[in-house]
């Protein structure tokens, strides 16, 4: 099953590949891993998208707790949570699919945030179903380049990773 | 004070009273040496290969509970420590290994002698660290310790760039360190603890299985205290022996591949299953799925998390420090007035002493040809059975195990987890210089000897009277009786051809060397080697049955009770 698994890490060198090796060293799945520095810049915030039986998600998140560099692990799946990606796709805009691709991207609440004679830049952002819908959506044809970020994920309510 | 980050360093391990450093100088290091040279109160052990540097420092760990320590020169001397490194990973060992690095402009310009150290022994430490910068040298020594000996314990490696080394600072040794990334559970949780205690207590068939968490946490007296007081039956495995007393009657022997059948009976058949410090490894419970195939409740305390319910299901996980769990439990049953059902423990007893009455470590003793079990019998014989025991990977180490009865903790010193042939010989420097007093015998093959017998110059130069007992068969013995089995008999690459004279190779580093070859001169050697050369090292080289495999045995994805008690069950 797919798991969501959030975690506050020592913002150091080498800590990103301590998160990574270990996935690869156990044969553990990642679909998606986002890092960038919190509000405290001491401190990274790590979103992984993973999957597994529960004995696997249960060994991962202990797994992780072990890295020294870690601060604290949460598997945000478990309960209610909010998910985003970014999307950014460049798309051949001429002649009559120029208005065709502004309709879906309006549809999609998608902005066109570069502008060329011939291309757009169109910014998504969303749950990775919106984003995979809005790629279903346009013909593969004018599909220039897409580039995803990967999922960022919080929990709602009351539910906050913090130190 | 301000010193030179080299000071530094020795003097963060003076701080840590480092009595020895396990070493092999090179560029990188040359400051960290010059230091080292003009102090007197850590001492330099120089050996002849990194490898045995770092399974020195370990085989001194093992054998004192204290934080080995090992220093290696940058490339080379980096990857030649790494498989010291990982071997003492497995098996959960204290170490600081301390690496030089090319001078911090130098890295990634590929260097002369640059390897990212970092990197090649990342999945293999507990931890580890770059230092950047001469200031942080002493708060990161101090983590490095502090990392290595807490919570469950392992190698923590410093890669130190050579400027850093020239680069001078302020010197004050943190007295305190907290990380707020790493906080080890200590106690376990009194819930879990009660509801163990009771289950101890219902259980009809129980039984203790413990493993080298309780020699690390220094539990054994614990582990011996609440058996006793329960009167159940106990099994330690390899990195667990000497956990709980080999001679007494509660104990069952080793467990797992080649473990007894009382051992793997009771395991299989139990009703409640105590597990201490040990993490149902692949060759103690064979094929988890079988294991799992008889109905029994598992309580499992381990200071690592992730070892409990990793490879079999626990019904009450404990999470903590073995000996303050065991402690705890301790209070809890004496405080109590609960006593485990005596009609229930006979008729558990009475079904042990007939699986114990198989006999199953009988082997057929000969007046031609040595056996290898006779030796290590000998031995123990010999040394009252108090000597501290090494050995290297593959049949000789477990028939060490199987017939040198371990009274103690911290006596038996073989790589568990990794399975490093070459270790015999350098744990048993690393255990000599920590005891200097005590017997050390290095029980070993032609073939694991060689691995690491450069280390033979180490020892004349450090004076250390290690008895070497070299099981030699000729063969790579434990590749050969699983070709014998399961590769129908097509020894592949297993005869060890062109063997030196060990006696004269021995002798030629200035040892003394004995090659016997009949068993009525076993004992006769043995006494020679432990009493006329006590304080020389004397390597015994015992040609010994070729043909010989070790029993029981429980083959690799079998379950624990398809077991292979003799040649005569192949």
């Amino acid at each position: 099953m797919r798991h969501v698994i959030s975690l506050l890490i020592e913002n150091e060198s080498g800590a990103l590949s301590r998160v990574s090796g270990l996935f690869s060293a156990r044969g553990y799945n990642i679909e998606s891993l986002t890092v960038a520095p919190t509000e405290d810049a001491s401190m990274s915030r790590m979103t992984i998208v993973t999957s597994g039986s529960d004995e696997i998600i249960e060994q991962i998140t202990k797994q992780l707790n072990k890295l020294v560099e870690v601060v604290k692990v949460v598997d945000i799946s478990e309960a209610a949570h909010i998910e985003r990606e970014l999307m950014l796709i460049k798309v051949r805009a001429t002649g009559k699919d120029r208005e065709e691709v502004k309709r879906t991207a309006d549809i999609f609440r998608a902005r066109i945030i570069d502008v060329t004679d011939a291309s757009y830049v169109v910014e998504l952002t969303g749950n990775q179903a919106k984003l995979d819908a809005f790629v279903g959506a346009i013909d593969p044809a004018l599909i220039l380049e897409t580039v995803r970020s990967g999922v960022c994920g919080v929990g709602r309510g009351d539910r906050v990773l913090k130190l | 004070m301000v010193l030179t980050g080299a000071e530094i360093v020795i003097r963060c391990l003076q701080e840590e009273k480092v009595e020895y450093v396990f070493g092999y100088p090179g560029g990188a290091v040359l400051y960290l040496y010059d230091a080292l040279f003009q102090q007197e109160e850590v001492r330099h052990v120089l050996v002849r290969h990194e490898q045995a540097a770092v399974h020195a420092a370990d085989g001194y760990a093992r054998s004192t509970q204290k934080v080995g320590v090992a220093l290696v020169t940058s490339g080379p001397g980096a990857t030649n420590a790494v498989t010291g490194i990982a071997t003492a990973y497995c098996d959960s060992i204290p170490l600081v290994i301390i690496s030089g690095q090319v001078p911090t402009a130098a890295i990634g310009q590929d260097a002369f002698q640059e390897v990212d150290t970092v990197g090649i022994t990342r999945p293999c430490v507990k931890h580890n660290f770059l230092v950047r910068d001469v200031r942080d040298i002493a708060s990161t020594i101090k983590k490095a310790f502090y990392l290595a000996k807490t919570g469950r314990p392992g190698p923590v490696l410093v890669d130190i760039p050579k400027d850093i080394t020239i680069a001078k600072c302020d010197f004050e040794y943190p007295k305190e360190i907290s990380m707020r990334s790493y906080n080890p559970v200590v106690r376990g949780h009194q819930g879990q603890i009660k509801k163990a205690v009771q289950l101890l207590l219902e259980a009809k068939r129980p039984m203790i299985y413990t493993g080298g968490g309780v020699v690390l946490a220094d539990a054994a007296e614990q582990l011996t205290r609440l058996t006793r007081l329960l009167g159940y039956p106990v099994t330690n495995t390899l990195m667990g022996l000497g956990g709980y007393p080999a001679s007494d009657r509660q104990f069952l022997g080793m467990p797992g591949m080649h473990g007894t059948y009382e051992a793997n009976m009771s395991m299989h058949y139990c009703d409640v299953l105590l597990a201490v410090g040990a993490r149902f490894d692949d060759r103690v419970i064979g094929n988890p799925a079988h294991f799992a195939e008889e109905p029994r409740k598992i309580i499992h305390v381990d200071i690592d998390p992730s070892s409990i319910s990793k490879r079999v299901k626990v019904d009450v996980p404990i999470v903590g420090d073995v000996k303050e769990v065991l402690d705890e439990m301790i209070r809890q049953l004496e405080a109590g007035a609960a006593r485990p059902n005596a009609d229930h423990l006979a008729t558990w007893w009475k079904q042990i002493e007939e699986w114990r009455g198989r006999n199953c470590m009988a082997y057929k003793n000969s007046d031609e040809i040595i056996k290898p079990q006779f030796v290590v019998q000998k031995l123990w014989e010999v040394t009252g059975g108090n000597a501290i025991v090494t050995s290297d990977v593959g049949q000789h180490q477990m028939w060490a195990a199987q017939y040198y009865h371990f009274e103690q903790p911290r006596r038996w010193l073989n790589s568990g987890g990794l399975g490093t042939m070459g270790v015999g010989l350098p744990y048993a420097m690393g255990a000599q210089l920590a005891h200097p007093d005590t017997h050390v015998a290095c029980i070993t093959g032609e073939a694991s000897i060689q691995m690491n017998i450069q280390e033979l110059s180490t020892c004349k130069q450090f004076r250390l009277p290690i008895k070497i007992c070299n099981l030699n068969n000729r063969y790579l013995g434990m590749v050969r009786q699983w070709q014998q089995i399961f590769h129908g008999a097509r020894y592949s690459e297993s005869y060890m051809d062109s063997l030196p004279d060990f006696a004269k190779l021995a002798a030629s580093y200035g040892h003394v060397g004995i090659r016997v070859d009949r068993p009525c001169d076993v004992e006769d050697a043995l006494r020679e080697a432990f009493v006329k050369h006590k304080n020389e090292l004397v390597f015994l080289d015992f040609q010994v049955d070729q043909t010989e495999n070790v029993y029981p045995m429980v083959q690799g994805g079998k379950g624990l009770t398809e077991m292979i008690l003799s040649a005569e069950d192949l």
